[in-house]
């Protein structure tokens, strides 16, 4: 990554606001992600971080704010228009799909790369075998990447905690996301898959180019590989900035150590 | 031989991607085929056509169908009977109109209409699920044979209201109709549903078939990926009725001869067809082959072993036969939902690693 096109944004919200009835999920909260870079949004429970991604891929609806990606400004993203836009993402509560294999929820993953129709489909020839046999060289490239070549063929539902979560990552990986977001992609998890974990997104994001947004509690983790972090606590953003930087906030200590608000 | 995946190495995607890996199961599969097409049309009587292979094809067929929707696409319908019933009445219709075109077309034609007409039904599918879409699709059954009944023009105003197949040469064979020999009825019925089977595994095992799982296991998610949930749902009722109508013309044409709505195509058949594939195995092709056989031949074992061993009285051996077949459902929803097809597997996998479990 060269110094010029990581200081280009990628993302930016403004001034988002979201509601669900009485709960002001997120109020007013602006921020960046410029390309290339691993942005981490942090803060206690309940805090809005799920939110804001759910707001950056279309699923949740701000009531005020925009959101410009790529250079395109909306008031909301739908889930669509992010995906295609190349916006993939790993969910706090495992979002697998239960009933397939790794290889196959690796596979679905490609959706947005694979086009032929349902006539080619049924005859499972020609332009539909071929787009098949391609997609399947990339989502092998992904299985090796993570190391999960032993547990393809097995139904993730039955796999661990900790691999059904490489899985998801396989599974928004396969896309070639220009933009990815990791909700607490390590949570509940033992030290050596947190530093697996870890390597894999390193290398997603040195290797590919990858631009990752993370949610994380880890604040080991989050220090060791953010290059910039913005904190959420009750819905707004109380501080931005470099590891070290938000680390030494005032705010930011105060939130964590549950320093009442009032 | 042993069935054995160990040793086996694919040396490209194609090979892996293939219908079945594993020799052992392309040997077995391409054995029944072969005593399937060679074999049974010289041995065939009218007993074994008429009252097992069949109805067991042909209720495979629809199981497939159904199967793609609910067991595939996760989308619960309770309208397989109405289904069927307007793939029957549009091959009536059409062989009336065209009576030169073959056969073999009009039937895709009537599989076509009642992909359209299930995509209309299906159509609430996209506000609503479970429940709810069920007791939808049970008045898409209730509204269509009520039509079917009502309205003389889909009977041509025939007196008694029933339906008659017309007799139908294909390729000069006779087909339909009762001068048509056991043999050719049997592989007319046979050559199609090979050919759908085939189709159908490719769906599944493609893009399509995976965003209609995605949807399936978890909507939110596959949403987020990319994939249209309009597009996935309705496609799924789209294939998913082809199949059934296919099988409601070739169970009108071929099978029964002769139909009337309020019996051939009642709410029984939608629950028939729906008891096939929760005991054979939810999204399982081969479940529907399995659950359709397990139902067919249900009734005749019970019947030969209850009232020709014990002397049981014939009506009493249809009571326990209903007993049966509940308790059996009660227990695939339960213990395996996955059916007989997944029994079948479990089989296969401890056979994989027997003597020495890895
Ligand atoms: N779909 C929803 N309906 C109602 N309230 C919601 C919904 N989603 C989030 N909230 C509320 O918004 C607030 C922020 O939730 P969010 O999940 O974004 O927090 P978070 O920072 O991700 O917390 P955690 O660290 O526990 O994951 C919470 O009060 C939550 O209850
Ligand atoms: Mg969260």
């Amino acid at each position: 990554m060269t110094a010029d096109s990581r200081n280009e944004i990628l993302l930016e919200v403004e001034s988002i606001f979201l509601s669900f009835g009485g709960v002001h999920a997120l109020s007013d909260v602006s921020f960046d992600i410029r390309k290339g870079e691993v942005r981490s949004i942090i803060g206690p429970n309940g805090a809005g971080k799920s939110s804001m991604l759910n707001v950056i891929n279309g699923f949740y609806h701000p009531q005020e704010g925009s959101i410009t990606y790529q250079g395109k400004r909306r008031s909301q993203m739908k889930p669509h228009e992010a995906a295609l836009g190349g916006i993939a993402r790993t969910f706090q509560n495992i979002a697998l799909f239960r009933g397939m294999s790794t290889l196959d929820n690796i596979m679905t993953g490609r959706n947005t790369k694979m086009s032929k129709g349902l006539f080619w489909q049924a005859l499972h020839f020609g332009p539909a075998k071929r787009e098949e046999i391609e997609n399947r060289e990339f989502v092998e490239h992904v299985i090796d990447f993570l190391e999960i070549q032993t547990i393809r063929k097995t139904p993730v539902g039955r796999l661990p905690y900790g691999l059904q979560k490489r899985v998801e990552l396989g599974r928004a990986l396969a896309a070639e996301p220009t933009l990815l977001l990791l909700d607490e992609p390590m949570a509940g998890m033992n030290l050596e898959e947190k530093e697996d974990m870890s390597r894999f997104i390193l290398e997603t994001n040195e290797e590919f180019g990858t631009t990752i947004a993370l949610i994380e509690h880890d604040m080991g983790v989050v220090m060791d590989i953010s290059d910039r972090v913005v904190v959420l606590d009750y819905g707004r953003k109380i501080a931005e900035g470099t590891p070290e930087e938000v680390r030494a906030n005032q705010n930011v200590i105060d939130a964590y150590l549950g320093v009442s608000h009032d | 031989m042993f069935y054995r995946e160990n040793g086996q190495f694919k040396s490209s995607y194609s090979a892996d991607q293939a219908i079945f890996p594993i020799a052992q199961d392309r040997v077995f599969v391409i054995g029944i085929l072969l005593v399937a097409f060679c074999v049974v049309p010289f041995v065939i009587n009218e007993y074994w056509a008429n009252a097992i292979l069949i109805p067991l094809l042909v209720y495979a067929l629809a199981g497939l169908g159904l199967n793609i929707l609910t067991g595939y696409c996760g989308q619960v319908s309770l309208g397989t009977g109405a289904f069927m019933a307007v793939g029957a009445y549009a091959s009536f219709k059409l062989v009336g109109f065209f009576p030169e075109v073959n056969y073999l077309i009009l039937i895709f034609v009537s599989g076509l209409v009642t992909a359209a007409v299930g995509v209309v039904f299906g159509l609430p599918s996209l506000r609503i699920k479970g429940f709810y879409l069920a007791v939808a699709t049970l008045a898409a059954q209730f509204f269509l044979i009520w039509l079917f009944n009502k309205v003389g023009w889909f009977y041509d105003h025939s007196p008694t209201g029933m339906i008659t197949v017309r007799p139908i040469d294909f390729f000069g064979v006779r087909v339909t109709g009762p001068e048509a020999t056991p043999a050719a009825k049997y592989l007319f019925t046979l050559a199609i549903i090979a050919t759908l089977t085939l189709t159908a595994k490719n769906i599944v095992r493609g893009r399509v078939g995976r965003s209609w799982m995605a949807i399936r296991d978890m909507d939110i998610a596959a949403e987020l990926i990319g994939i249209k949930p309009l597009q996935a749902k309705l496609s799924a009722f789209a294939v998913s009725s082809f199949y059934i109508g296919v099988a409601g013309a070739l169970y009108f044409g071929v099978y029964l001869g002769s139909a009337e709505p309020l019996e051939a195509f009642d709410i029984n058949q939608s629950f028939y067809v729906l008891f096939i594939i929760i005991i054979g195995g939810l999204g399982s092709i081969l479940g529907a082959f399995l659950g359709a056989a397990f139902i067919v031949l249900l009734p005749i074992l019970m019947k030969n072993l209850m009232v020709g061993g014990f002397g049981v009285a014939s009506g009493t051996a249809g009571h326990v036969e209903i007993l049966l077949l509940g308790a059996l459902i009660i227990f695939f929803l339960i213990v395996e939902p996955h059916g007989l097809a997944r029994l079948w597997q479990i089989t296969k996998e401890k056979l994989r690693l027997w003597p020495f479990p890895h």
